[in-house]
């Protein structure tokens, strides 16, 4: 849950913040220029690369093969950033991503990790009983696909290249990529035509 | 799931608790909200803090796996960082302790 700081956690905060800065290991501005960064990250990136795939089969092979080149060729930097790995759906296997040690996630391609994404529930859960979880979500999974969780790690980050719906067919990248929300990419919802 | 064996309740780690019964009849609640400022912040601080050299990512994590376990589920999930970052600045020198009181 996204329960508010405490007081006492904001000014602890902010007397960190101020050593630091007094002995000039971090500025305001390169602070901002760091947060603003990362405001900008958004799983529009993944969601472009997903509607890619789905069109472009060279597309799909180069980003399966190296997620980072992928998400490079999209003009974002994945310097320092650890590597991606793509988990491609098939007809028979559904992909989930979790991190059940803390919070790891491909940041660079989907932005801030979701509150629900860092619980102790969906960490600890999402192992264990991954249908039960999705079906509360409401992307039940058929018995007859194989449900593969997979654990992100601090060295290396996923990303799921779902199915393309039925019933998509002659659309356009756009349209594609519309359908392609940040829980898509995780794996914890399945891509959803709109009603 | 009767073929997999019941995990034992207390994980070797506190962090480690990938499939414990503890949080299974928890709901996983479907929050959108994003960080709020304090979270923005210690997140571009820890990112400029790394990419700086003065830590890394494994040792956030290792700051974070110390954090006593009440305090562990106590704290918001950037209070914890918060709580490694600091920890990781002493231990290093970058920062005295009398310089945060």
């Amino acid at each position: 849950m996204s329960n508010p700081a405490r007081a006492e956690s904001i000014e602890q905060l902010d007397r960190l913040l101020a050593a630091l800065m007094a002995k000039g290991v971090v500025t305001e501005a390169e602070l901002a220029a760091q947060q603003a960064s990362t405001d900008r990250a958004s799983p529009e990136i993944g969601a472009r690369m997903v509607a890619r795939a789905w069109l472009d089969p060279a597309w799909r092979a180069m980003m399966l093969k190296n997620g980072t080149e992928a998400v490079e060729a999209l003009g974002v930097s994945m310097a320092g950033a650890p590597p991606l790995g793509v988990l491609e759906d098939t007809a028979r296997r559904h992909h989930v991503i979790v991190c059940t040690l803390c919070s790891c996630y491909p940041r660079a391609v989907l932005g801030y990790p979701p509150h629900w994404y860092k619980s102790f529930s969906y960490r600890s859960r999402v192992v264990r009983e991954p249908r039960a979880v999705m079906a509360e979500w409401g992307s039940p999974v058929a018995d007859d696909i194989e449900l593969r969780v997979v654990d992100s790690t601090a060295d290396y980050r996923w990303m799921v290249l779902p199915m393309r719906p039925a019933g998509t067919e002659g659309w356009s990248e756009d349209q594609l990529a519309a359908l392609i929300t940040r829980d898509v990419l995780v794996g914890v919802a399945l891509p959803k035509l709109p009603a | 799931m009767s073929d997999i064996a019941t995990p034992p309740e207390h994980t070797p780690a506190t962090h480690d608790i990938g499939g414990i019964q503890r949080f299974h009849c928890t709901p996983v609640e479907h929050d959108e909200e994003p960080p709020d400022a304090f979270g923005k912040r210690v997140d571009a601080l820890r990112q400029l803090l790394a990419r700086k050299g003065y830590m890394s990512v494994d040792e956030l994590r290792r700051g974070i796996e110390s954090i006593p376990e009440a305090e562990y589920f106590a704290l918001t999930y950037y209070e914890r960082w918060l709580r490694s970052i600091e920890l990781l600045m002493l231990e290093k020198g970058v920062v005295t302790p009398e310089e945060l009181t």
